[in-house]
Formats: C-alpha cells, sequence, structure tokens
C-alpha cells in the first residue's frame, strides 16, 4: 500500500513538473517548485517507510527547510529584483 | 486492533495520494494564476496531511512519529507562508485576477 501511495505521488510530481513547463509566467513556475518541494518531501518520508529504511525522514525535514528558504528567496528576488538592500533604502528596481 | 489501524492507515495513505493528485489537475487545468495556486493548496493541506496521518498510523510511538509531525508542522507553517508570498510578489508585478465579468460574453440579456 505503500507502493501504491508512492505510485500517486509520482503521478502528483508528473503534473507538477508539467506545469513547471508550460507555465506561462514565471510565478506560475515558482508555484509549481513549491507543490513539487511539498510533493518531494512527501515521497521520501513514504520511501523511508516502503523500504524500511526510517532515515529518509531525515532528509525529508532537511528537504523541507530548504524548500521553504528556495521558495522565499526566489519570490524576493522577482519580487524587488535583487536578493538584499544595497543602501538604497528599499527602492523597487523597475524591471 | 492491529488490522484496524492497518486499513485506517491504508485509508489515508490512499486518500492522501489522490488528494495530491487532484491539487495537481487542478493546478495543471486552472484558468489564471490565483486559481492554480488556489488549487495546489489542496495538495499541501489535505494531500499532506493524509498522508502524514496514514504514516504515523503505521509507525506507532516511536521516535519516527515524532520526526513526521515535525515534517507535518513545517509543511503547515511554511506552505501559508510560501503562499503569501507568492501572491504578494505576483501582485507587485501586476498579474492582475482574471475576473467573472471578463469570462462571460455578455449575451445574456
Amino acid at each position: 500500500m505503500f507502493a501504491a501511495a508512492a505510485a500517486a505521488l509520482l503521478v502528483a510530481l508528473a503534473l507538477a513538473l508539467t506545469r513547471a513547463c508550460f507555465g506561462p509566467s514565471v510565478f506560475d513556475r515558482a508555484l509549481a517548485a513549491n507543490t513539487v518541494g511539498t510533493l518531494a518531501v512527501l515521497l521520501l518520508a513514504v520511501i523511508g517507510f516502503l523500504t524500511n529504511r526510517p532515515e529518509f525522514l531525515d532528509l525529508a525535514i532537511v528537504y523541507g527547510l530548504l524548500n521553504i528558504v528556495g521558495t522565499i528567496a526566489v519570490l524576493k528576488y522577482f519580487q524587488y529584483g535583487s536578493l538584499g538592500d544595497s543602501g538604497g533604502g528599499g527602492e523597487r528596481k523597475a524591471l | 486492533m492491529s488490522a484496524l489501524i492497518d486499513l485506517a492507515s491504508w485509508a489515508c495513505l490512499v486518500a492522501g495520494g489522490i488528494f495530491c493528485v487532484i491539487g495537481t489537475i487542478g493546478m495543471l487545468r486552472m484558468p489564471d494564476f490565483y486559481t492554480r495556486m488556489h488549487a495546489a493548496s489542496v495538495t499541501d493541506t489535505l494531500g499532506a496531511g493524509l498522508v502524514l496521518l496514514g504514516l504515523v498510523l503505521q509507525a506507532g510511538i516511536t521516535l519516527v512519529t515524532v520526526k513526521l509531525l515535525i515534517i507535518g508542522m513545517l509543511i503547515l507553517f511554511t506552505s501559508p507562508a510560501a503562499t503569501h508570498a507568492l501572491a504578494r510578489a505576483a501582485l507587485t508585478r501586476g498579474i492582475r485576477p482574471l475576473l467573472a465579468e471578463e469570462r462571460r460574453p455578455p449575451s445574456k440579456p
């Protein structure tokens, strides 16, 4: 039954990757990347149970933490045009 | 009792997988960006919650359960934050929501 859940998660991953490939705007791709990250965390947890190796749960935790940091960083870049405050007082670059 | 817990855990796992697929199908077929974001939240809440609940029922009370709960809380706290940042970034960059009046042709009297 873990195999069925893993197969469903793989199908969902394929659909999210399709949206990431065909997304018309960059935000669609960021959304698809976030969903892929969540599904990868779930898939890692299920694989840990499927192969009876609980070390995969630690990998899932680390992947979840990296996922949120990456998503926020990418969104900040695409919102403001830069990643840090370069002394400009929070000005927005008009890309 | 053990068979009952197994049954509940399998039901949770299968339902979670189905909800994940439903969320991504919605993300693929919805017409504009904000509705796609709405569809993706199904994956983050119901899908992740049910899959992790099924795994918790399989694990029993061990360290594995604690790690699964940590993963669940991580997803539950970070997914709304990421969605909020995504919507704010999209609005800042000028992506307008698709409204109902624009889609429906004014043919009806």
